[in-house]
């Protein structure tokens, strides 16, 4: 408790210097916290817009498809197993027939991907009722981001051009029914979504499906013969791993931040120690161990950072509550990350992450705080109370 | 009795005589006149854009219906940029990468440099009376030649254009004028002969308008600047390893 009183005493005693270190101390703590929100916020937010808009409780892939190789999406369709149907049929899974087509937007040819899903289906939160309706052409439903590149809109018709299943040319004239507002980039960017049925009889693959995406209320799903199962943790791989990746890049900031706050303790300690020998000395003198001292300096350098939780907390607790109620306005251009950002982007922060900075930037301090202390275990008490250091 | 049969016959030989050619025979003798056992040619493409033209030329040497080699010449940027189709796989080679692609799935579906003709049209099999049935439906004047008008319906499934509309030269069998068209009955591409030229025995195109209705522009014409038939093309021409050389 002395030691505690002591260090209080002695670091008010060095007046603004000790304010400085605390100030950047206190920044790194808001920054990282506030930075780390952003980031378990993106993968909070983006995890739920894709389970709701794309992947729901996981998906049954044809053994051929793969979504990273568009060579593989002329060979991936398949009929639909009993199985799977009788999920299907209690409205427990739906089925998408993924084909590539071309259009002609502005009379450029673009390579899209026509996906056919039931009008009916309320497993994702695409909203499909809207291809339910009787339409003088083929109905299709795009995403924001489609209309915005092909300049397309409600009530716009376009040339679909696609081959069937024998690789014989078709075209049929398609009506822009829906400009859907997802969040979710790989339904929406080069994609054209059509009634199931209609898709199925313009390509000739009829009762045939490439994906068959199941409820979040069904468990425990396996393989069924030529269909893959694969659950949310599979499919959320991605935006598991590029959330890491931009907390790793991130981190270069955090250490930025950290090592100017760290310098400035360390260059008090040094100075500290030097300007406070014959005090040192007195210490000693009086029956203090050498241990106790160094406690007592270490002690000194570690409170910079208790203080700097205080101070962090008097200005980032408002900033932080502040962004984590309105949200930050997201620019445009990360929507070619290629994942699910809303347009405004809500921070989340958890004890567990307030907690662990304060650790990793208490447990850095203190170690800083300590090392310079060291050469306090080789001072004489007779030449430092003369002011001498050895 | 006996006369008035030789007279039947007589006046029977002169309808078969006179009657117009059935559209198959004119389909044969369209790939007669565009295929060979080889040949080598040498073209021009002019693609225009909605913006700009361009220009490309390139050499090509063509076995049968199965091996294709094409090196564009010109202009600097495309130059040395090659094609290799063998059987039903295709392959591009682009000096600037030093890569080797193989065209499938969905890049068949892009153009050719850019131009009205995509890959899967390179693809096709030239020989037409292999892959459609034709149907003499009439006949038109276009440009001052008579021409007979064929209907194409594909024999069989997974030919690329189900349905095709010919006019053709009653006296030099080529498609002066052709259509092709979807499943559904869109029209998708046009084809427009402007100048011939006599090979050999042969007429052949020297100058046409390919162009992809859907698109905009004014399509791509297509010149050949020479061509050999029947000439000895190297083996080797026709191999991977001949798109690095």
């Amino acid at each position: 408790m002395l030691a505690l009183k002591l260090a209080y005493r002695n670091l008010k005693g060095a007046g603004l210097r000790t304010w400085l270190n605390v100030a950047v101390l206190s920044l790194a703590y808001v920054l990282i916290i506030w930075h780390q929100g952003i980031f378990t916020g993106m993968l909070k937010h983006g995890s739920r817009a894709v389970i709701e808009d794309e992947i729901a409780g996981g998906q049954y892939w044809h053994k051929n498809y793969d979504p990273f190789d568009p060579l593989s999406y002329d060979e991936s369709h398949g009929p639909i197993p009993a199985e799977l149907s009788s999920l299907i049929e209690d409205k427990k899974a739906t089925p998408i027939l993924i084909r590539q087509a071309a259009i002609y937007p502005e009379g450029r040819v673009q390579t899209v991907l026509l996906k056919g899903i039931e009008p009916g289906q309320k497993i994702l939160g695409i909203p499909s009722a809207s291809l339910g309706k009787e339409e003088d052409a083929l109905p299709v439903l795009i995403g924001r981001r489609m209309a915005r590149s092909t300049s397309l809109d409600i009530g716009d018709y376009l040339t679909i051009r696609w081959r069937d299943v024998q690789g014989t040319f078709d075209a049929v004239e398609g009506k822009i029914v829906e400009i859907m507002n997802t969040e979710v980039v790989v339904i929406d960017k080069g994609q054209l979504w059509v009634p199931l049925a209609e898709l199925q009889k313009m390509t000739g693959m009829k009762d045939e499906a490439t994906i068959i995406v199941v409820s979040q209320n069904v468990q425990g799903q396996k393989d069924v013969s030529d269909w893959k199962f694969k659950d949310q943790k599979f499919l959320l791989t991605d935006i598991n791993q590029m959330v890491r990746s931009k907390r790793i890049s991130a981190s270069i900031l955090y250490v930025v931040l950290l090592f100017l706050a760290m310098l400035a303790i360390f260059d008090t300690q040094v100075l500290s120690i030097f300007k406070r020998r014959k005090e040192i000395g007195t210490l000693i003198a009086l029956g203090m161990t050498r241990r106790q001292v160094i406690s007592l300096f270490t002690l000194e350098g570690a409170m910079h950072g208790i203080l700097a939780i205080g101070i962090g907390a008097i200005y980032g607790i408002p900033w932080i509550t502040f962004y984590s109620k309105i949200g930050m306005k997201v620019p445009q251009a990360t929507e070619e990350y290629g994942f699910a950002l809303a347009e405004r982007l809500f921070p989340s922060y958890s004890v567990a992450l307030v907690l662990g900075t304060v650790l990793i930037v208490m447990a850095t301090v203190t170690i800083v705080s300590y090392l310079p202390t060291r050469k306090i275990s080789k001072m004489k008490p007779t030449e430092a109370l003369k002011g001498k250091i050895s | 009795m006996k006369k008035l049969i030789l007279l039947i016959l007589l006046i029977s030989c002169a309808v078969v005589y006179g009657q117009e050619p059935s559209g198959r025979a004119i389909l044969e003798r369209v790939d007669e006149n565009y295929t060979a056992e080889n040949h080598r040619a040498t073209s021009t493409m002019v693609i225009k854009g909605r913006r700009a033209t361009r220009t490309l030329q390139a050499e090509s040497w063509i076995q049968g219906v199965d091996k294709a080699f094409t090196e564009y010449l010109s202009p600097a940027r495309e130059k040395g940029t090659k094609m290799l189709k063998l059987g039903d796989e295709l392959w591009i080679y682009s000096p600037s990468t030093d890569r080797i692609i193989k065209i499938a799935g969905h890049m068949l579906k892009r153009s050719v440099m850019g131009s009205d003709l995509s890959y899967e049209d390179y693809m096709e099999d030239p020989v037409l009376s292999n892959i459609y049935n034709a149907q003499l439906t009439g006949d038109e004047n276009i440009d001052g030649r008579d021409c007979y008008i064929l209907e194409l319906l594909a024999k069989k499934e997974g030919v690329a254009y189900y349905r095709r509309k010919m006019w053709v030269d009653m006296e030099r069998y080529l498609p002066l004028k052709e259509e092709l068209f979807a499943k559904g009955g869109k029209l998708l591409k046009r084809f427009v002969i402007k100048e011939v030229f006599k090979v050999g025995k042969r007429w052949y195109p020297k100058r046409m308008v390919f162009k992809d209705v859907l698109k905009s522009g004014e399509g791509t014409e297509f010149i050949i600047d020479s061509i050999e038939f029947d000439v000895e093309i190297p083996e080797y021409i026709f191999s991977k390893a001949s798109l690095r050389k």
